[in-house]
């Protein structure tokens, strides 16, 4: 055993002087090497190196795996594990509630892409900020090893069951229903993940991001589309993403004419290194035309595909006042007697 | 379409010769006519001239073309339960003329429109021909209007007929069309023109008279969703979320208006939210993720849309956290009839979703405490953090009622056990689900309160008090004791019955809309019979300890209920002890239309061996 040194170096903090540490969530129950972990150590350097304040997050999730992931990150947010599939429903309600609240919600592919089909895709069209997380590993790992509905055409169960059904494309889905970020990427590309993420944060709309997280149990093996070989082999992605939060200052070393930068809300900037000559990631038909195309030839394409930062929120549509319903004064939500005077006489 | 319903129940004796202020009139129309304003007018008439009425609307589940049948009640000693016999037939469907008029009682009258010829039917009832087109032809010009404005003609032929005051009937039109002045003429020409044909060509033939009372005044005419609305506004809901569904629709429709009008902070924005989400499922939800974060938040519903929230009911219950659902009930199982009234989830209701789950649910028996319950709903559901069911039914949600005003809800809202970031830096700790009141209600934090102890974990799946996850035995059955014991604090914080006791042995319950029927049938029970009777009406569930001593206190205690089931029952013999339970019997009405008095006091001495 190491002996106790005498004195600590620093603890390293963020720009609101909390440490990583305090960013943490409890011991992970996830196998071992579950891509699931490798997104919540990712969502814990986004939120600290953003300088979120752990008490403004609310963590959101249904049923299956992934849905657990919100035990493992942020002990200090409030967090809500729901029902299977309809963790959207409730993470509307609580940020219609508390508009000032950062809502991050953990998803799996069974529990978004089938049972939760509804509560996504309504919550993809309604806009409301928040980051929705698809940890996808195209199997249900809780219920041990059946296919779900992102799992590819032709992909294997360790079993040696083939899948026969075409996969729902999470991604496309989310920008023809109207999510204004919408990106893909995989567990073990850290700084891809990282980089998404805090852009995510930055976003003030309905944030999706699908990410590939091999399930090392049931979905890791030869045949299945999901393996971490398969992801390293077949990751293809559309661009080198960099983010420059707004309380940076830094220039980046990206190259003038091969950069397309877009300006988030808070005036963060993301910057995206073309490795496709023409890709616009705010042309909508464009991203899922490249889905598509990708489909066809066995990619994974990775990387931002679409991003709208002038699309009213649902906050914005309905006309919402700016302090947390949930704790406005009496005086603000009971109208006076005068009030209930009035109609009474138009009754009468 | 087997929509031919006979709405219309032979009368028991004859008609009395003269009725002053103490008859029905029942209008049969055609959905979708616009015949709803002539009957708001017709009813609104007489509610003018100081006479108890109310009115029950029977429509089909249809947009236009089926049969509707309106009944207004007129009565003088404010009875307002529906009423079996028909007194005056207004028959204007030709699909449902000739059996309307064949199921009247002898001595009945009938208007009707000329073409339908229906005098010939039978000779023991009055009739009125009326040729509806020729009058409407001659006041309103434009042939596109004639459709709507042809069933004002026969308001004012019925108030011709009936007495009602011309001076009553126009302000009644100018209510009805507000500010559309040229409206408000067409329409009061039409009843000018029914009025005078009626004056100048029929006979007599019916034994309905109105003469002016003062039993009216200062009350108001309002329908059961509306005054739920109303409730909810000003018990400081800011968060409504709902998926259309008869007959509740019309509940946050009204409350949208009402929100809009008078919820608009100074800064113009919206001081509430109000969502229509893609299911009952995504409603109930969101009203759930907006209690968790501590806002007052609500949906409406009715019995397909309760059995889809089965699941998240059962998840607000256990994980605690307040919400406010209405449930305004229709006939089941499944789609039953959509459009008529039942108490038929009355058991289903109580223990929503899967394992052991106990709902508090409070039941309005007028649009009184429709307003009144709103605001006890939001306080229940904050105190006791779990979703509280508001069990309205469509006779009372989309009826018009008269009613005294709305009393202006004077007590502080309160939110419950909820700890603030001070109160975290005195106790430094808190743990989710401990009892620490022995009342079985845990403290609670909001998310956004700034403090590192603040947070917690909601979860549906086993937990201990710090809500941490758990499968320890000990865990779960401590969790769900105090859950129980949680349910019994409510017992003593539901509102209480209204007991009228000390006359008779013989004890009644009921509960919501059946109230009506009982306050007249223990009349004509006590009328006609010399049979005494007391009444315990209920408000809530769990029962509270009048209930009891109610049963304790009676020999034979009858429950009327309006479905098959008795599903009131079923829940009170869950309550009571076992030598309570022989005297227990039970009534039961549940053909979908609003239970009467008659049939009541029918069965009772029945039951009684009279």
């Amino acid at each position: 055993m190491a002996s106790t040194p005498t004195s600590q170096p620093p603890v390293k903090t963020n720009r609101i002087g909390l440490s990583v540490m305090e960013y943490k969530g409890g011991k992970t129950t996830l196998c071992a090497g579950c891509g699931h972990n490798a997104i919540s150590e990712r969502v814990i350097d986004a939120m600290y190196e953003m300088g979120v304040q752990p008490e403004r997050v609310a963590k959101f999730s249904g049923i299956g795996c992934s849905s657990k992931s919100p035990a493992y990150f942020l002990s200090r947010s409030h967090s809500f594990n729901a029902v299977h599939g309809r963790m959207p429903s409730i993470a509307t309600g609580a940020l219609l509630a508390n508009r000032t609240l950062v809502g991050i919600g953990v998803s799996g592919d069974g529990d978004s892409a089938s049972i939760g089909m509804g509560q996504f895709v309504h919550l993809m069209r309604r806009n409301l900020p928040m980051i929705y997380i698809i940890e996808d590993n195209g199997v249900y790992g809780l219920t041990k090893g059946q296919f779900s509905a992102t799992a590819d055409l032709g992909s294997k169960l360790k079993t040696g069951v083939i899948n026969d059904l075409p996969p729902i494309d999470t991604c496309a889905m989310a920008i023809e229903l109207g999510a204004t970020m919408v990106g893909r990427s995989f567990s073990g590309d850290k700084k891809q993940v990282l980089t998404l993420l805090k852009a995510a944060i930055a976003h003030k709309g309905t944030v999706m991001l699908d990410i590939i997280s091999p399930c090392v149990t049931f979905n890791d093996h030869e045949g299945s589309t999901k393996s971490y070989k398969y992801m390293k082999d077949h990751d293809e992605p559309l661009h080198d993403v960099n983010f420059v939060p707004q309380f940076e200052d830094i220039t980046v070393d990206y190259e003038p004419g091969s950069t397309t930068e877009v300006t988030m809300h808070d005036g963060s900037r993301l910057l995206l290194r073309k490795l496709e000559e023409d890709y616009d990631p705010t042309n909508r038909i464009e991203a899922v035309k490249r889905l598509m195309q990708a489909h066809d030839k066995g990619e994974v394409l990775t990387g931002l595909f679409y991003i709208n930062t002038k699309a009213p929120s649902f906050l914005e549509m309905l006309h919402m006042t700016e302090k947390p319903l949930a704790t406005l004064p009496e005086s603000v939500t009971k109208p006076p007697k005068s009030v209930l005077d009035e109609v009474m006489e138009s009754l009468k | 379409m087997a929509t031919d319903v006979v709405v219309q129940q032979q009368r028991q004796g004859p008609p009395p010769a003269k009725a002053v202020n103490d008859w029905s009139i029942q209008v049969a129309t055609v959905n979708g006519s616009g015949s709803q304003s002539a009957n708001m007018v017709l009813l609104r008439s007489i509610f003018q001239m100081g006479i108890p009425v109310s009115g029950k609307n029977l429509f089909p589940s249809n947009i236009a073309g089926l049969p509707t049948w309106f009944t207004i009640r007129a009565n003088k000693d404010g009875y307002i339960a529906r009423k079996k016999e028909v007194d005056f037939l207004i028959a204007m469907n030709p699909e449902t003329a000739v059996e309307d008029v064949k199921s009247l009682d002898p001595g009945a009258a009938v208007l009707y429109d000329e073409p339908l010829n229906l005098s010939a039917i039978r000779n023991d009832v009055g009739f009125y021909s009326v040729p509806f087109d020729k009058l409407t032809a001659a006041v309103c010009p434009e042939a596109k209007l004639r459709k709507l404005v042809k069933n004002m003609v026969y308001v004012g032929v019925a108030a011709q007929l009936i007495g009602i005051d011309m001076g009553q009937v126009e302000k009644a039109v100018r209510k009805q069309f507000k500010k559309k002045q040229k409206a408000a003429d067409l329409n009061f020409a039409a009843v000018k023109a029914g009025y005078d044909y009626a004056a100048s060509s029929l006979k007599k033939a019916d034994h309905c008279y109105v003469e002016p009372m003062n039993a009216t005044q200062g009350k108001i005419i309002i329908d059961g969703n509306a005054a739920a609305a109303l409730g909810s506004m000003f018990a400081g809901c800011t968060v409504v979320t709902w998926y259309p569904i008869t007959p509740s629709s019309s509940l946050v429709e009204q409350m949208i208006d009402y929100m809009k009008h008078y919820r608009i902070g100074a800064d113009g924005k919206a001081t509430f939210a109000i969502v229509q989400a893609e299911d009952e499922l995504a409603a109930i939800g969101m009203v759930l993720g907006a209690g968790w974060s501590g806002a007052r938040s609500m949906t409406a519903t009715s019995g397909p849309g309760i059995s889809l929230m089965a699941e998240f009911a059962g998840l607000g219950y256990y994980a605690e956290v307040p919400g406010v659902i209405w449930n305004i009930q229709r006939t089941g199982p499944s789609t039953g009839l959509p459009t008529r009234t039942m108490q038929g989830d009355i058991l289903s209701t109580a223990v929503l979703s899967h394992g052991d789950t106990k709902h508090i649910m409070l039941i309005p028996n007028s649009v009184a405490e429709c307003f009144d319950m709103a605001f006890d709903a939001f306080e229940l559901a904050e105190h006791f953090q779990t979703p509280v069911f508001v069990m309205s039914d469509l006779d009372l949600g989309m009826n018009n009622w008269m009613s005294d005003p709305f009393k202006y809800p004077d007590r502080p809202i309160k939110r419950g056990k909820v700890l603030s970031k001070a109160d975290l830096e005195k106790l430094g700790s808190f743990a989710r689900y401990k009892d620490v009141d022995g009342d079985g209600i845990g403290y609670r934090t909001l998310p956004g309160t700034e403090h590192p102890a603040a947070s917690y974990f909601t979860r549906g799946s086993g937990h201990n008090e710090k809500a941490q996850y758990s499968e320890r035995p000990d865990d779960y059955q401590n969790n769900m004791d105090r859950l129980a014991k949680k349910f019994e604090t409510a017992r003593s914080h539901v509102p209480k019955p209204d007991v009228d006791t000390g006359k008779s042995k013989i004890g009644i319950i009921a509960y919501g809309t059946s109230h009506w029927a009982i306050v007249e049938s223990r009349d004509q029970l006590r009328k006609e019979y010399k049979l005494e009777t007391d009444y315990l009406r209920l408000k809530a569930y769990p029962f509270t300890r009048e209930v009891h001593d109610f049963v304790k206190n009676h020999d034979r205690v009858y429950l009327v209920e309006q479905n098959r089931d008795a599903q009131m029952l079923d829940l009170l013999k869950l309550d009571l002890s076992v030598d309570q339970l022989h005297k227990l019997r039970s009534i039961r009405h549940y053909n979908g239309l609003p239970l009467d008095a008659r049939s009541v006091t029918d069965e009772l001495v029945t039951q009684e061996g009279k």
